[in-house]
């Protein structure tokens, strides 16, 4: 079909030759490979330091600015719409509201998955209305599932958690 | 922004775009910029200044990619920016190039924009991965996918759309671009193919999403006094504008584009368009999913909110028979998406469309004015060139 089409009155052949992957297995192509090894350690930082910390004892912490009025989560020191340093931390409730959600079939090499995975960014009570965090929810039956449904978080144990956004195992529909 | 005076696009290139290319990036690179320059019969040393524009080193495994691939964009001994914002790229690489010479600063600036996703093993998604925040999102494992099925769903909910409402922009674009040369997706599908493609991430079917490609487009910008020695026909860039929202992307509400918005008020500003449902005769919005295409035509003011899909089941997007074609190219749906080539590739036709030469995919009625727009990073920026011929 692409023979077919025309684009005039540029250069009647585009450049560009398909390759098929066999060529790389067959090795009917010369090619090079590299696996690079990268690792990183990040320090979680002040405002997400502080945030994983309550996690670890079950709660949703997040920071207030008293100018603009936000409740900020994911929390920050900084409230970027008034540009100055935020002036408390609340906790939160660890219930909310299902702002959106998917149902993915597949891992991110386009694999299929066996049990779909159910993320969905759920906002949370006490914060500015909308304002949450992505995580997973936990369901039997997720055509029942919809966008506005109540959720609650579900803990770890407190002796398995260690201050991880993975402390919250996932969130399930309270109503 | 004022500009300090006129740009025009005075010539175009582009190669196909493919699953997977022999040739390396930069023989792509250089395939676009040398039909560029073939189109205006220009040579590179009529060339001031050039611009870059190319997505994460990640896909390469190379290491500041600007600099690799340089010579093959004509950039060797010249003043040379190269520029990203994600998928937003293609469109924000002629609007700083535009930059370069409505400042006053140069008379030509060449702009390049290329992608070899097919490089990364064992899928390019993985080189998405760390988008994700590093301590919030990325332990529990996400998907690229997840963020546009999160977000098309949210579409879908805060107006009451279902998948059979949006799945007809994958059945327009694949079929407008079987009269693309350069497409690599392009298929007479029908709205029970793609409603039958399986589920990828709900609601987002795999006919709804746009392929990984390999490929590269150009195009070359010059102030009006040398637009008028090179070309009778110059496009001229009457508006750009580009914004990006923040990256805290749970605090946002994803049915609405607020930063496409943004951008293209800074656009139509400049373009003194007032009334865009009017005065917009083509539209390339960027679609690397079929929502998106609805999704940015509400944002850039062509619908009102939520109202994208029933102006698409009315035909009002058709190629032939609609008042405001989108996608004529076939958009990344059909043609393909390399990343930044995408969008330069949406650019490439706006020039053809209002030149009257797009051959099978012309859009009947001369048409005037036309809106390119591509969108990237953490689904938070919005980028945007408004054109037009006298």
């Amino acid at each position: 079909m692409n023979e077919q089409a025309s684009l005039a009155p540029v250069v009647p052949q585009l450049i560009g030759t398909n390759l098929r992957t066999r060529d790389f297995r067959t090795g009917s192509v010369f090619f090079e490979y590299y696996k690079p090894k990268l690792e990183y350690a990040w320090d979680t930082g002040k405002a997400i330091g502080k945030f994983l910390a309550e996690m670890k004892k079950g709660r949703v912490a997040a920071t207030h600015c008293s100018k603009c009025k936000r409740t900020l989560v994911p929390p920050r020191i900084f409230c970027e719409k008034c540009f100055r340093d935020i002036d408390k931390w609340v906790t939160l409730k660890d219930t909310g509201v299902i702002e959106t959600f998917s149902v993915s079939f597949v891992t991110w090499d386009v694999k299929r998955l066996e049990k779909p995975q159910i993320p969905a960014v759920i906002a949370i009570d006490g914060a500015t209305p909308g304002y949450g965090f992505l995580h997973l929810i936990n369901t039997k039956d997720w055509k029942a599932l919809r966008v506005g449904q109540r959720v609650k978080a579900v803990w770890k144990p407190a002796h398995q958690r260690k201050g991880s956004i993975t402390d919250i195992k996932y969130f399930e529909v309270i109503e | 922004m004022k500009p300090y005076r006129k740009v025009a696009i005075v010539g175009a290139g582009i190669t196909k775009f493919i699953h997977k290319a022999k040739e390396t990036p930069k023989e792509l690179a250089w395939a676009a910029a040398k039909m560029t320059l073939e189109s205006c019969n220009m040579k590179l040393s009529d060339v001031d200044a050039v611009v870059h524009g190319t997505a994460p080193d990640a896909f390469d495994g190379v290491h500041m990619k600007g600099e690799y691939l340089a010579e093959a964009s004509g950039g060797w001994n010249k003043p040379y920016l190269r520029c990203y914002v994600g998928g937003g790229t293609g469109v924000f690489a002629p609007a700083q190039a535009w930059l370069h010479i409505a400042s006053g600063a140069f008379d030509t600036c060449l702009a390049v924009c290329e992608e070899k996703m097919s490089n990364c093993q064992p899928h390019p998604q993985g080189a998405f991965l760390t988008i994700f925040d590093n301590f919030l999102e990325r332990p529990l494992k996400p998907n690229l996918l997840w963020i546009f099925s999160l977000e098309m769903n949210r579409y879908m909910s805060t107006y009451g759309l279902k998948i059979e409402d949006i799945a007809p922009v994958s059945v327009k674009n694949k079929n407008n671009a079987l009269d693309h040369p350069s497409a690599q997706a392009a298929e007479p599908v029908t709205l029970q193919d793609v409603l039958n493609s399986e589920i990828m991430a709900w609601p987002v079917h795999r006919l709804m999403v746009s392929p990984t490609s390999d490929g590269a487009a150009a195009v070359l910008l010059a102030s009006e006094e040398k637009a008028r020695q090179i070309t009778d026909k110059p496009v001229w860039i009457e508006g750009v504008g580009w914004n990006l929202d923040t990256a805290y992307w749970t605090n946002r509400d994803l049915c609405y584009p607020q930063y496409v918005e943004k951008a293209v008020r800074m656009a139509y500003e400049m373009a003194d368009i007032k009334e865009p449902k009017k005065e917009i005769h083509i539209a390339e919005p960027y679609d690397p999913f079929a929502y998106k295409e609805l999704h940015h035509m509400e944002g850039l003011l062509l619908c009102d909110k939520g109202k994208a899909p029933e102006d698409l089941a009315l035909g009002r997007f058709d190629r032939q028979k609609g008042s405001l074609p989108a996608c004529p190219s076939g958009g990344l749906l059909g043609v393909g998406n390399p990343i930044a080539a995408a969008g330069m590739m949406k650019v490439c036709e706006l020039f053809w469309q209002l030149r009257g030469e797009a051959g099978k995919r012309q859009v009947p009625g001369q048409p005037k004015k036309a809106v390119a727009q591509a969108w990237g990073d953490l689904m938070q920026v919005g980028t945007v060139l408004v054109c037009g011929v006298n």
